[in-house]
């Protein structure tokens, strides 16, 4: 089937009709954009996308639903390609959907306290055009320079500051989404309690197979008057993973509590020159907000439980430049990986926090067996492991010693009474992992959740519920991206 | 795999007692048992387990069967200095979970929905199915918890649910305040308890460290006439859900008496509330997701979300 429009070639029919409804600079069928578009940040290769579609309102976005319909294709959402686990990749030559034209903060409504944005407004740019209001939003996903809001409700994203405001379905109040029939539907609103199911909450997380958000309600949160960021130094991981169990546990909920181990502080010293130290085995990054007088007794606090932990330093940064600093440190890790070695793969798990240290050592252990060199960065405040494997594939039979790391590791999470993934979804890259989670029970319910929304299976097929557990999938799935491992 | 361990006894009791045949409904102490409309008088009524199963204070979660009153389960965490986002009107867990109604601090104590991180409920089939995950942080498949909270037991009947525990405040202060438009309260506070305004008075929960909550106090005296008193004020029995601003003007559209929830929306009210008009799409979707879940409707029979 063609999918390139040249003189001599007949127009795909597809192709045709979505031109039609858009227009022809908005519908790409060329090679250049459909390659861009079968890749997200992930390690997974082989997506194959059809058509690139750039809607600008929720009208075209109902074309391209009915269109796609009729022609017997699916559609996969798409807004930055940030995403960890393929949830954007484009799996049997669907119509993908792209949010990056509606990018338009639509109102800041402070009196009820929530923005109306377009789905491919950026994290940051909302929290900066908020930033002259007071208000900020909170999830702050570490991609968040460049990551949408679309996406974020689709993963449900997370970031360092989740910990004190909750994940993304903690901030949507509303979302207005077209289904795969073309329909739009309203699910929540500015009203705080919604009588009837909460379809709102259902759909945050979906990854894209339950429909597209076309308008989305968020939460702004006020800017915090004070603020305290401390830097704690630790001989041993088990060290700080034990303050991070203390502090939770004497009821201080610090606005953020990030661990990075020595591995990752020295690339990162190498990179930013953040400040931090390099000779720690671990450093705890905590950060509390609120008043004056309430930062001043929790900051003391944490230095107390630190020190009682045998911290080696406590720090507390003097100034907004030297906080802005070690955020920088920490936003910027996986970048600093780059000259550690070419390609890296970031796993993400949860556990609960008591095991933290434990399984800190296991995933020393096994990827020291697997020679594979493993840093870690973690929201150690939820429990939320990021283990990053770092290697060059380059080299024969690494990838393969990667993949079995990263299997052992989730297999040794789930074991500690853990979850598949804390913020960055299942997409591809887990749903062989689903059935070690959930009883076929389990998953048979979350496909009829599926199905209450996408009966016919045509958004983002083939993501999240493993082969056997979703519904129907339509037969354009035969063309299995390669790297999808399991 | 969610195996099943010996502790979990009382769950295949209870899914046994459900059964996969005839209509069947869940009874707690019937404190909203108003809800949803009628239930079909053929239904056939079991209660849920009960129980704390697991309490770990420094994980912030907590294990509790179903049948467990929410005292209890309170008492429980107060000793630990914390509470979950359920509200305690002399209910169970699972009722509080199948209503999905917010606490009246719900500014301070976050939402019921956002607090259930796993459920286990007992489906139409009579199997037990776990939604969610044990731990504070999860994006591991699709949200079950969320759709069952506020499904009033009409997609499955709740077993047993983790929640997320919040600590309380080293200090709580009930203030009053006189001559004051409750919108001030709410934006010259930084995180309250609770706001609340009856047309005239408005009351303020203003929590944190004593600290804190004396710089917030003389804050509010700048603003208003200002007394503490012991708790907020009697709620009228009806709830109407608005948004924030809708609270804020709820004077305009009752001559009864309320006491409206400032900065959330929620109003308690002496008139019954206009009935909401869903929107027609998502109403299909809720229908659809119901048929999926309890193809016979045998689950609480007669009710429905959101009736």
């Amino acid at each position: 089937m063609p999918l390139f429009r040249s003189t001599r070639e007949p127009i795909d029919p597809l192709v045709a009709d979505l031109t039609a409804a858009l227009d022809a600079d908005r519908v790409r069928a060329d090679g250049a954009q459909r390659s861009l578009a079968a890749h997200d940040a992930s390690v997974f290769d082989g997506g194959i996308a059809g058509p690139v579609c750039f809607p600008e309102t929720t009208e075209e976005v109902q074309a391209i639903m009915r269109i796609a319909e009729q022609h017997g294709s699916a559609v996969v959402p798409r807004g930055a390609g940030t995403g960890l686990a393929g949830g954007a990749i484009p799996l049997g030559r669907p119509v993908v959907v792209s949010t990056g034209r509606m990018n338009k903060v639509l109102s800041v409504d402070t009196d009820n306290r929530i923005a109306w944005v377009q789905p491919g407004v950026i994290n940051l740019d909302l929290s900066k055009k908020l930033r002259p209001k007071g208000f900020h939003f909170a999830p702050d996903p570490s991609s968040q320079q460049v990551c949408t809001l679309g996406g974020n409700v689709a993963n449900n994203s997370g970031g360092p500051h989740c910990l004190a405001y909750g994940v993304t379905d903690a901030h949507v109040v509303s979302l207005e989404v077209v289904l795969p029939d073309g329909q739009v539907a309203v699910l929540g609103g500015a009203e705080d309690e919604t009588p009837g199911l909460d379809l709102r909450g259902a759909f945050v997380g979906s990854e894209g197979t339950l429909g597209i958000a076309t308008k989305i309600g968020v939460r702004i949160t006020p800017n915090a008057p004070a603020v305290r960021t401390l830097l704690l130094s630790f001989a041993t991981v088990r060290d700080a993973a034990q303050t991070v169990s203390d502090i939770i546990a004497a009821g201080v909920v610090p606005a953020a509590l990030e661990v990075m181990d020595q591995r990752m502080t020295v690339a990162v010293e190498n990179y930013v020159a953040a400040g931090y130290p390099t000779d720690a085995a671990a450093v705890l990054l905590a950060e509390v907000e609120g008043l004056d007088g309430g930062v001043e007794i929790d900051a003391a606090r944490i230095e107390e439980l630190g020190r009682a932990n045998s911290a080696t330093d406590v720090r507390l940064a003097g100034s907004e430049k030297e906080r802005a600093a070690l955020w920088k440190g920490r936003k910027t890790a996986f970048g600093a990986v780059a000259q550690i070695a070419p390609d890296y793969y970031l796993h993400d798990t949860v556990v609960p926090r008591a095991r933290l240290a434990d399984i800190l050592e296991q995933i020393y252990e096994i990827t020291d067996r697997h020679e594979v060199t493993v840093m870690n960065v973690f929201h150690a405040g939820d429990g939320n492991l990021h283990p990053l494997l770092v290697f060059d594939a380059r080299e024969q039979g690494t990838l393969e010693r990667v993949h079995a790391a990263g299997a052992e590791i989730l297999r040794a999470s789930l074991a500690a009474g853990g979850v598949l993934s804390g913020e960055h979804g299942i997409g591809v890259e887990k749903q062989a992992y689903m059935d070690e989670l959930f009883s076929p029970a389990d998953l048979d319910h979350q496909n009829r959740l599926r199905q209450a929304f996408d009966p016919a299976c045509r958004a983002n097929p083939g993501k999240v519920l493993p082969m056997g557990h979703s519904c129907a999938d339509i037969q354009a799935l035969r063309e299995m991206p390669t790297g999808v491992w399991g | 795999m969610s195996t099943l361990t010996s502790t979990d006894r009382a769950l295949h009791d209870f899914a046994a007692q459900v059964g996969a045949e005839d209509p069947i409904a869940v009874e707690g102490n019937r404190t909203r048992w108003h809800l949803g409309g009628p239930l079909d008088e053929l239904a056939r009524l079991v209660e849920a387990p009960t129980g704390i199963v697991d309490y770990q204070p420094s994980e912030m979660v907590v294990t509790v069967r179903a049948g467990t009153t929410v005292a209890e389960l309170h008492e429980t965490l107060a000793a630990a200095g914390q509470t979950s986002a359920l509200p305690d009107r002399g209910g169970t867990v699972g009722g509080a979970v199948a209503v999905g109604e917010n606490r009246l601090d719900r500014l301070g104590r976050g939402s019921a929905r956002d607090a259930v991180l796993q459920v286990r409920y007992v489906s139409a089939e009579g199997e037990i199915v776990t939604g969610g995950g044990p731990v504070v942080k999860n994006v591991s498949g699709f949200n079950l918890p969320k759709l069952i909270v506020g499904s009033l037991g009409t997609l499955g009947l709740i077993a047993e649910v983790v929640l997320r525990t919040n600590p309380l405040p080293p200090v709580q202060r009930w203030i009053r305040a006189e001559r004051v438009d409750p919108r001030d309260i709410r934006d010259a506070l930084l995180r309250p308890g609770a706001v609340l305004w009856d047309g005239t008075s408005s009351w303020a929960l203003v929590e944190g460290h004593e600290v804190d909550v004396d710089a917030e106090v003389d804050k509010l005296a700048t603003l208003a006439d200002i007394a503490d008193v012991d708790g907020p004020p009697e709620l009228p029995p009806h709830r109407w859900f608005l948004s924030p601003q809708g609270a804020a003007h709820v004077d305009t559209m009752t001559d009864g008496a309320f006491i409206a929830s400032i900065g959330v929306g929620t109003v308690w009210a002496e008139e019954p509330p206009q009935p909401a008009e869903p929107d027609p799409v998502a109403a299909q979707i809720a229908e659809r997701t119901k048929r999926l879940f309890d193809p016979s409707g045998r689950l609480n029979p007669g009710r429905r979300a959101g009736a």
